[in-house]
């Protein structure tokens, strides 16, 4: 086999595991979309904020210390003590629960039924507001993530010796493959799942279907919207803490986990705002694509296309088809 | 009492037509060009001119474009960072290229240059709308910026990949480079500011105007009664770039002397110029004015408060700021959509009855 393909298949496989990364962060915007029609910008600022509150409570760190040194002269950093994930991590799921109440009863309730448009700048406000509560709470260096459940099973990390020795023995040439990378995809597919399952066959999920379906209809047979809109946030809060863990133990807790999360963007107009298999197969396309363009176009301009392929990408699919690969089909009235 | 409508009547088309008809306006409109002519020159000095007032006036023009785009044809853009780089590269490439032409030429030079890309971005905007758009100008952000960081022509082949202003002088007085006084450049920028705000707010009122805001309030309505979609968008997108690009290149060329496109144009760029609408109020010429001011003024604010009087490290007001920025702009969302522009009005409407009650 030649030299290259074998290169190109390695870089498919790794392109493969980025859009399960993609794809999962694209996975929390579809599930507000489709529940209250906001397009949530802060998806990406809430990945940071939840693994940075992990790693702040799993540090024993003191939220707000360097405001709190500041204004009353103290000098705490910490509480002194390490949690294990296993404390922390619902800690943190609560953390993030009570933030959904919060952006729910104090932004979202009072700008029920202004235009979409005004939704999605105030999630941009959000994203910024989030921002900055992250950095005074925690600190804006960047962090390093240990997730371990117990002592002994962490997350794994580095190149995963077997497909390396498999791929050896077929074509001369090790795969390097992230264990990481594919443990995110394991817990993606169970993520998504768990979600089906949750929306398929309980009371709540279905509940929220309802909502994503028509706002009034639901309103109308006893739904409360207000509870299936802090469910939302909440379920989205906990997918944006998931792919918090996992891009913070890839590439550390830091500032550019957020932009990151813009590549989740795109990944949503290939497969259309409304559909979580859309998200995961739109995520594969532009985890693969721009990994295959960087690799064989990428050297001819000067490289770093990863920066803008997707975006472009997209705007070029989007001409063509404007609602997305899995989209709802738009149709306008006067 | 204070601000009067009445008992200013007009005895020809010309003055019911003109950019102010309202004399207490018209009044406001001519003292603040005397005080920003001929009094802030003689004051100035480089504190005043590098930390507000030339921000201010470059950012000014960014809005009034931006405003032009989202407030009043209702097309978000999140792409006036890479907008105002093509500007400032532009403006850069035309400066080494044609020395002994005017300066002031290659700004609007630029603006043209600018203009022509947005109009290339901004014809997926036929196609597809709303945050659909928003997310499509992203590519124009990132691809741009790429674009000018990679291909080495764009910066002449500087070893640092920067771009560096010449020094260029208008009427013999140095308005770029190192040695450039403050009142030279306040007095240039400014100049264009006025300019631009002049077009912009005839063009908004004229039918050009009227067919965006047409467009921004129902674009299929607005297709029926006979507004052309292509022409109104495609019109917006162009003059929106018009103006991006001459705050790009001011913003190079006269502000920051050197720039690099990832840095000085990246997106928190595209952000803080959308902010300032919001802010200031879409669709509203004044608000953009308003907001470029809010917002120019807020983290110098912040700063003497914060650091000077308080004493507390620069990186917690830093986060402080994002924090009162993005909790403003959810604010004003709620509270007040229109923005500083609508707190005006109201001001005005209140104005005109006092002290009286009814």
């Amino acid at each position: 086999m030649p030299e290259q393909l074998v290169f190109a298949m390695e870089v498919f496989l790794n392109g493969l595991m980025a859009g399960v990364l993609y794809a999962l962060v694209a996975l929390g915007f579809v599930l507000i979309y489709k529940a209250s029609g906001i397009f949530n910008f802060a998806q990406g600022v809430m990945a940071l904020f939840a693994a940075m509150t992990l790693v702040g409570i799993q540090n024993g760190q003191i939220p707000f210390a360097p405001l709190i040194n500041a204004t009353l002269g103290t000098n705490a950093h910490f509480f002194g003590w390490n949690l294990p994930s296993a404390i922390s991590l619902p800690l943190t799921v609560g953390v993030m629960i009570l933030l959904a109440w919060a952006v729910q009863r104090f932004v979202f309730r009072h700008l029920v039924g202004q235009e979409p448009i005004i939704l999605f700048m105030a999630t941009i406000g959000l994203a910024y507001f989030l921002e900055g509560v992250a950095d005074l709470m925690w600190g804006s260096e960047i962090k390093k993530l240990d997730f371990c459940l117990t002592a002994e099973t962490c997350l794994p990390q580095g190149i995963n010796l077997a497909i390396d020795e498999a791929t050896y023995n077929w074509f001369g040439y090790g795969f390097f493959i992230d264990n990481l990378d594919i443990t995110a995809a394991i817990v993606a597919v169970l993520l998504v799942g768990a979600l089906v399952a949750f929306s398929q066959y309980t009371k709540h999920g279905r509940a929220m279907r309802a909502v994503a379906d028509d706002h009034q209809a639901a309103l109308s047979v006893g739904i409360s919207l207000d509870f299936i809109w802090v469910l939302v946030w909440s379920v989205a809060g906990f997918v944006a803490l998931v792919a918090g863990i996992m891009w913070g133990a890839k590439s550390g807790v830091q500032f550019s986990l957020s932009l990151i999360a813009l590549k989740a963007l795109p990944v949503l107009m290939l497969g259309g705002f409304t559909s979580i298999p859309g998200a995961i197969v739109g995520g594969l396309i532009i985890g693969v694509g721009e990994k295959l363009f960087e690799f064989a176009i990428g050297p001819m301009v000067g490289g770093a296309t990863e920066n803008w392929f997707a975006y472009v990408l997209a705007l070029l699919f989007l001409v063509f088809r404007p609602q997305g690969l899995f989209g709802e089909k738009i149709i306008e009235r006067v | 009492m204070l601000y009067r409508e009445a008992g200013d009547f007009k005895t020809s088309y010309a003055k019911d037509n003109q950019t102010f008809p309202i004399k207490f306006d018209r009044v406001g409109y001519y003292v603040a060009l005397i005080v920003a002519f001929l009094v802030i020159p003689f004051v100035i000095n480089d504190y005043w001119a590098n930390a507000i007032l030339l921000p201010f006036l470059i950012y000014a023009i960014a809005a009034l474009g931006l405003n032009i785009l989202v407030g009043y044809c209702g097309q978000v853009s999140l792409g006036t960072g890479g907008f105002m780089a093509v500007g400032a590269y532009a403006s850069y490439k035309l400066m080494t290229a044609f020395p002994d032409v005017s300066i002031f030429f290659h700004v609007i030079l630029s603006g043209g240059v600018t203009a022509i890309v947005c109009v290339l971005f901004g014809l997926p905007s036929l196609r597809i709308k709303g945050f659909y758009l928003a997310v499509a100008t992203l590519a124009a952000q990132f691809f741009l910026v790429w674009l000018f960081n990679r291909v080495p022509w764009f910066y002449n082949y500087s070893a640092s990949g920067q771009i560096n202003a010449p020094e260029r002088t208008v009427f013999g007085i140095e308005v770029t480079g190192p040695n450039a006084e403050a009142w030279a450049t306040y007095l240039f920028s400014l100049v264009f500011l006025v300019a631009s705000a002049l077009i912009a707010r005839n063009l908004t009122r004229g039918m050009a105007g009227r067919k965006w805001m047409a467009i921004r309030d129902m674009d299929i309505a607005a297709e029926i009664i006979g507004v052309s979609p292509l022409k109104a968008k495609i019109s917006a997108f162009a003059v929106s770039g018009f103006f991006v690009g001459i705050s790009g290149a001011l913003f190079f060329a006269v502000y920051l002397g050197a720039a690099e496109a990832g840095d000085s144009f990246g997106i928190t760029k595209s952000f803080l110029v959308l902010f300032m609408i919001i802010i200031g109020g879409l669709g509203s010429i004044f608000g953009s004015f308003a907001g470029a001011a809010f917002l120019v003024l807020l983290p110098v604010v912040l700063k003497v408060v914060g650091v000077d009087w308080l004493g507390w490290p620069t990186d917690i007001v830093a986060h402080l700021q994002l924090v009162i920025v993005g909790g403003l702009i959810i604010m004003f969302l709620i509270l007040e959509p229109h923005g500083l522009a609508q707190l005006w009005r109201v001001t005005k409407q209140k104005l005109r009855l006092w002290p009286f009650p009814h």
